[in-house]
């Protein structure tokens, strides 16, 4: 490799190396924090936990005298649920609105590229006014609801560009087998769509779990809060519990990792090599 | 198995027309091959045929059933398409019986096609394969094998050797040829590939702008084409024309000459151009030959030789603006810059009038 080139590569890794203990740094700090006494966070807060600084006690106090493991079965419902419906309804659309041409179809289009534009926030008040009309303030059901709204235009965006990429002759083929439009979609576009899929219940997860806003003014009490919000109650007026604030952010960074690393086992390409040429 | 007619069908997408009034009629176990130039609506009619897309407005017919409203699977068709179209996510034995899981058939009947589509394309071997660990060659077996299973009324195939490279398309070529006189099914083929026409089909649709050229026998085509399109088109290399007037019409001949073509006499008992008319003469480069007693004859210097072994193609420019392609075969073929002179035999020639159309020679 040629001395200029080689440097420009040094110089990218350098970069990207320096983004990555930017990134990394704080929850570093966050996890290694998390096993030390209350003394040493504040002492030296850069070192990490040894023999003498140890403590397992914030763990213990959020996993036994908090509703801690309410809070992360809430946060994993809401995740769960609402990228479930995010997929399975965006993947459908997205197959309907570039496969079938029907009357205000591109009026449907446009409205869902409206979604994508305006932030669902703006939207906070009246949202609220709804659920409590619907009944369903202070239940998880109003959060999968609102996520779901939020993450579908950009799900129908991405999913309707991947469709466009499959070849049009595998649909005709399924129709001249005589194959049923909804077992077309299912069985022969939907398995195409896997990489794709992937990427999106990965954009869609990500803020889901992080929000804050949304279990804040939706529920109210103890039983519906989740994680984010419920590692609030650490946090008080005049002290905060410094232990129990970052176990149980430790703890809350486990499950999306885990739900990462699975779907990104599925973000790969070449799924349909084979079908056509 | 079945009888398939076309009637008045037009297609159009918005004010383009794709398909203007075609008329075809396929009798049962017939091999059809529609051919044509890019953009001439082949495929769409085949697509129409299929129930892919719709029908403007006109009729098709498979059997005594009107199927223009009818799904592409209750028409009893199975096409083949251009890039194979595999499910890439089942293997070989699924992407055959898929199809047949909806058509309501047991399990030990779809067994049973399957293994005997397997024997006749020797896809034995390859069944639990997924699409990507095949061949192109052996994926276009399989889609092949999947439209067998399906054992329709019709086969549609639609350009399906485009994808394959020259040895493997010449093979298929022939296992298709095999397998329409094993299945004695009715079949019709869309290429753009005038060899595979010309040794498939028993019959040729050519089509021009929408239109059906004309549909005749291979060779039907070749001796006796209707118009100067599929003179044009039918024969590889291309047909020369040569623009003439007529000068003059006597008992039983008629006298032309043009641009690089000396006057000569054609033997006709009628001609139905008037004296005076332009027409084109049409000769094919194989049946241009040494120069001949009397007859049609043309001269000019050889500008480049193409050797292809036994046969060569003599590029010559007979006037400015005139030139032609003549075949040769042997050794002896002419050289850059020679000057030559060649005749043709009148049953050789084809007349066209102002419009295209072929001239009747009596």
């Amino acid at each position: 490799m040629p001395m200029r080139a080689r440097i420009s590569v040094l110089g990218v890794h350098a970069v990207l190396l320096a983004y990555t203990l930017l990134a990394i740094l704080p929850i570093l700090l966050v996890v290694m924090n998390s096993f030390k006494t209350r003394n040493a966070i504040f002492g030296s807060p850069l070192s990490p936990p040894n023999a003498e600084t140890f403590s397992l006690i914030g763990y213990v106090s959020v996993l036994g005298k908090s509703n801690a493991l309410v809070y992360l079965e809430n946060s994993l419902i809401v995740t769960l649920g609402s990228m479930f419906l995010v997929l399975l309804l965006g993947a459908m659309a997205a197959w309907a609105l570039t496969e079938y041409r029907f009357r205000g179809s591109t009026l449907l289009v446009l409205f869902m590229s409206i979604g994508i534009m305006v932030p669902i926030r703006l939207g906070s008040v009246a949202i609220v006014a709804m659920m409590l009309r619907l009944g369903l303030n202070d239940t998880l059901a109003a959060l999968v609801l609102v996520y779901v709204a939020q993450g579908l235009p950009m799900s129908i965006f991405i999913l309707s560009e991947f469709i466009q990429q499959i070849p049009k002759d595998l649909r005709d083929a399924a129709r001249c087998d005589g194959v049923p439009e909804t077992r077309i979609f299912f069985e022969v576009i939907a398995p195409l769509l896997r990489p794709a899929i992937a990427t999106v219940a990965v954009f869609t997860m990500v803020p889901v779990w992080n929000d804050l806003w949304f279990p804040l003014i939706l529920t109210s009490s103890d039983s519906t809060h989740t994680i984010t919000l419920g590692v609030q109650h650490f946090v008080g007026q005049y002290t905060t519990d410094w232990n129990s604030v970052l176990s149980a952010l430790s703890l809350a960074i486990l499950p999306i990792v885990v739900i990462y690393i699975i779907f990104s086992r599925q973000l790969i390409s070449g799924l349909t090599a084979g079908a056509v040429k | 198995m079945a009888t398939l007619r076309i009637d008045k069908l037009n297609k159009s997408y918005g004010d383009a027309a794709i398909l203007r009034d075609i008329d075809l009629s396929i009798s049962e176990g017939e091999f059809v091959v529609l051919v044509g130039p890019s953009g001439c609506g082949k495929s769409t009619l085949l697509r129409m045929i299929a129930g892919l897309d719709g029908v403007t407005s006109g009729d098709i017919f498979i059997g005594e059933r009107r199927v223009n409203n009818l799904e592409p699977a209750q028409r009893k068709i199975a096409m083949v398409f251009q890039s194979y179209a595999l499910y890439p996510h089942m293997n070989v034995k699924k992407n055959m019986t898929f199809g047949l899981k909806f058509a309501g058939l047991a399990q030990p009947e779809m067994d049973r096609r399957v293994a005997e589509a397997a024997r006749m394309l020797q896809l034995g071997p390859l069944l639990e394969r997924r699409p990507r660990d095949l061949s192109g060659g052996q994926r276009q077996r399989v889609a092949i094998g999947r439209a067998i299973v399906r054992e329709p009324d019709v086969f549609l195939f639609d350009e399906p050797l485009s994808n394959l490279d020259a040895a493997l398309r010449v093979s298929t070529r022939v296992e298709i040829a095999k397998l329409h006189r094993l299945l004695g099914a009715t079949m019709v083929y869309v290429t753009h590939d005038q060899i595979e026409a010309m040794t498939l089909a028993d019959r040729i649709v050519v089509m021009n702008h929408g239109r059906i050229a004309q549909t005749g026998k291979p060779l039907d085509l070749y001796y006796h084409p209707a118009n100067l399109f599929v003179a044009g088109f039918i024969g590889s290399p291309a047909m020369n024309f040569f623009s003439a007037k007529v000068h003059k019409k006597g008992a039983g001949a008629v006298t032309l000459s043009g641009p690089g073509v000396p006057a000569f006499d054609l033997r006709a008992a009628s001609f139905a151009a008037p004296v005076g008319a332009s027409v084109k003469i049409g000769v094919r480069p194989e049946h241009l030959g040494a120069e001949g007693p009397a007859g049609f004859r043309i001269a000019g210097a050889v500008e480049l030789v193409e050797r292809l072994g036994e046969t060569s193609y003599a590029h010559v420019r007979a006037a400015e603006d005139v030139a032609f392609t003549a075949e040769s075969r042997g050794r002896d073929a002419p050289k850059a810059g020679d000057r030559i002179i060649l005749s043709a035999h009148d049953r050789d020639l084809h007349l066209f009038d102002e419009d295209g159309q072929r001239i009747a020679i009596e």
